[in-house]
């Protein structure tokens, strides 16, 4: 094994990287703080991350087409707010299929805008986080939304039940993340993500219908929102207009993070998910370990940046950039 | 060439003549919906237009050359709130104490310098690394911010002196102090891009990088004074604000980078860089402050003007991809 050359390592530190951080993170917490790695603990972390994981899931889908998507945070308020209105006026049966398309309607608007107008996906997006923030202010008039009857609905189930000892947030999470994993990466559809993103003329040009693909991801993305939205409401069973404030940037950091380049074109569900729990490990340990809870923001900081730099060191073969 | 001129003319001329509308449709809206027996297009309420424009407008000078050098800067709103905690922070320390009133000057250099060297850092970030500035920025902006909330958790930092505050309301030949800050700067931002060579670089780097490399023209420095530019932009708008109002949240600048690039966008300056101009931008800022100003005179509340924003930038970008194409004939892919 003495072939092993010192550029060999290092790209396989850079591929690799992300995973190797996971590790070293995990490690380093669970000899500063012996509750680290508590069955309880780890649980109580993957089921609070289960919302921003979600929303990443669809959002891997937009980045890896080439696109971005900072309406997220918007829009799991407003399904949030609508599906918390429409429970006590119209029942949760009812009002869980209406919140879904009334969000996925707004998830086509962008995905029109986006995909068959070609506008940009940064400008767009920004607009509808200022359109949607709105929107959802007029919608409930500005008031918290509550249900009157916290303890006699079975909606707090998806936020707040267990099925077979494991929370259903994360159940949600789990089979949200292998359906999308495996439509990712073994499907056609799959496939024609990754084209679009990469190179959209050549893909133009080897006949995928681009403008339909980025509709798509837009779709997807949406669902993940309502989907989010629905574990929201259910789990807190009453919200405040600005619920999901911020959370795009968060979730863009959690994608990137997984190594999704901004370009398109490549990025994985897996590598998401991994720096989903990154994230909220991150901001567990720190706190385990007894510093201040914004101490988690500067950390993130600085391992998105250190994450996407060693990506694309080891694209280019070289750690500083060849910028004059 | 005689349509494309036409178009040219439309697009530069657009943001003034969206102006001009806002300023009829709220005057004859206002007469049968306002409240208040004012006029909208009184004196007075066009002077406060200015002066609560300066905040925004002060930073969207700054993100004109960063766009039109063909990055982004997400951080402004952070850096924003540092520089205002160290403005006020900094007057109260004890080595300043014997400085009585000259303490404000020092202040004022202390959070401009804190300003620069943070938007340094991520200017150098960028230029070192080689990762995008969107990237780069998105980071800095959550970590700047968590810096903000470590100097004092969630208390709010105050402090009043009476001097900074006759300073900052004092009005100048009928204008308010914040107003000739803005005038300042965007002058100044003026002159950097039409008429130095520091400017003329930008343009071009951001137009076609490959090329300004070719040219010799060294892309790195140019990046990170651009940033340093914007931080010492965010910077002085958190000076001229905090100096009137003596109390600053930690929540406070977020989402200014939305806003901020909001009026720049409005403005015409192109995401993809290598166009824009800064009295578009400056028409930009005040057609933001002005809808928000016009909503709130007929009695709509917030929600509707996020909405309009919102709706709007959809709008001017699809009607600047239209006039694009009729110019260019694109390739159909």
């Amino acid at each position: 094994m003495g072939g092993v050359t010192k550029a060999q390592i290092g790209s396989f530190l850079a591929r690799q990287g992300i995973l190797i951080a996971f590790a070293l993170f995990m490690i380093g917490f669970a000899l500063a703080n012996g509750r680290f790695l508590d069955p309880d603990n780890i649980m109580g972390v993957i089921r609070s991350s289960a919302i921003l994981g979600v929303m990443a899931l669809g959002v891997t889908f937009v980045v890896i087409s080439g696109n971005l998507d900072l309406s997220v945070g918007s829009m799991m308020s407003f399904s949030t707010i609508v599906v918390l209105d429409l429970h006590d006026k119209i029942g949760p049966t009812m009002a869980i299929p209406l919140m879904f398309s009334m969000t996925l309607c707004l998830g086509a608007f962008v995905g029109f805008l986006v995909g068959y107008l070609k506008l940009n996906s940064l400008i767009v997006t920004l607009g509808m986080l200022s359109a949607i923030h709105g929107l959802t202010l007029t919608y409930s008039g500005g008031k918290n939304m509550d249900i009157i009857d916290k303890e006699g609905t079975w909606f707090s189930v998806f936020g707040q039940g267990s099925a077979l000892g494991i929370p259903v947030p994360i159940l949600i999470f789990v089979l949200l993340a292998a359906f999308l994993g495996i439509l990712l990466s073994k499907t056609p559809f799959g496939r024609k993500v990754y084209a679009v993103g990469g190179n959209g003329v050549a893909s133009t040009f080897s006949g995928i219908r681009r403008p339909r693909v980025v509709f798509m991801c837009y779709i997807l993305s949406a669902f993940c929102v309502a989907t989010a939205g629905l574990i929201q409401a259910s789990r807190s069973l009453g919200s405040q207009n600005t619920v999901g404030q911020g959370l795009e940037l968060e979730v863009l950091a959690a994608v990137i993070l997984g190594g999704a380049s901004l370009l398109g074109g490549s990025g994985t569900i897996f590598k998401t998910v991994i720096g989903v729990l990154i994230l909220g490990f991150i901001q567990n340990g720190l706190l385990l370990v007894g510093l201040q809870f914004y101490v988690q923001f500067v950390v993130t900081w600085v391992i998105i940046i250190l994450a996407v730099w060693l990506d694309i060191a080891a694209k280019r073969g070289k750690l500083w950039s060849p910028i004059a | 060439m005689e349509t494309g001129k036409y178009s040219k003319y439309l697009k530069s001329g657009a943001i003034w003549g969206f102006i001009v509308l806002e300023l009829i449709f709220f005057t004859i809206a206002g007469e049968f919906l306002s409240l208040s027996d004012k006029a909208f297009m009184d004196a007075d309420n066009m002077l406060l237009l200015f002066k609560q424009s300066a905040p925004i407008g002060i930073i969207a000078m700054g993100m004109t050359i960063i766009m039109v050098n063909g990055n982004i800067d997400l951080s402004v709103g952070a850096i924003y709130a540092i520089c205002a905690i160290v403005l006020l922070d900094s007057m109260t320390w004890p080595m300043f104490a014997t400085l009585g009133d000259g303490v404000i000057p020092v202040a004022w250099a202390l959070a401009l310098l804190v300003g620069v060297l943070l938007g340094a850092l991520n200017g150098l970030i960028v230029w070192k690394t080689g990762v995008d500035a969107f990237i780069v920025t998105l980071g800095s902006m959550l970590g700047y911010r968590g810096l903000v909330f470590m100097y004092n958790g969630e208390q709010p930092t105050s402090h009043l002196n009476w001097t900074l505050v006759d300073f900052a309301e004092a009005q100048f030949l009928g204008l308010h102090t914040p107003t000739w800050f803005l005038l300042i700067a965007t002058t100044a931002i003026w002159f950097l891009m039409n008429r130095t060579v520091h400017g003329r670089n930008a343009y071009a780097i951001g137009n076609n990088r490959e090329a300004a490399v070719n040219a010799g023209i060294r892309v790195g420095p140019h990046i990170m004074i651009n940033f340093m530019i914007i931080g010492f932009l965010s910077a002085l708008s958190a000076v001229v604000f905090y100096s009137e109002s003596g109390s600053v949240n930690p929540n406070d600048g977020e989402l200014y980078e939305l806003w901020v690039i909001t009026a720049v966008v409005l403005g015409g300056t192109k995401l993809t860089g290598g166009a824009g101009s800064i009295v578009g931008t400056f028409g930009g800022v005040l057609a933001i402050q002005l809808l928000r100003k016009g909503l709130s005179h007929i009695g709509a509340d917030t929600s509707t003007v996020n909405l309009v924003i919102g709706l709007i930038l959809i709008a001017v970008l699809f009607l600047d991809r239209q006039l694009n194409i009729k110019g260019k004939e694109e390739l159909k892919v």
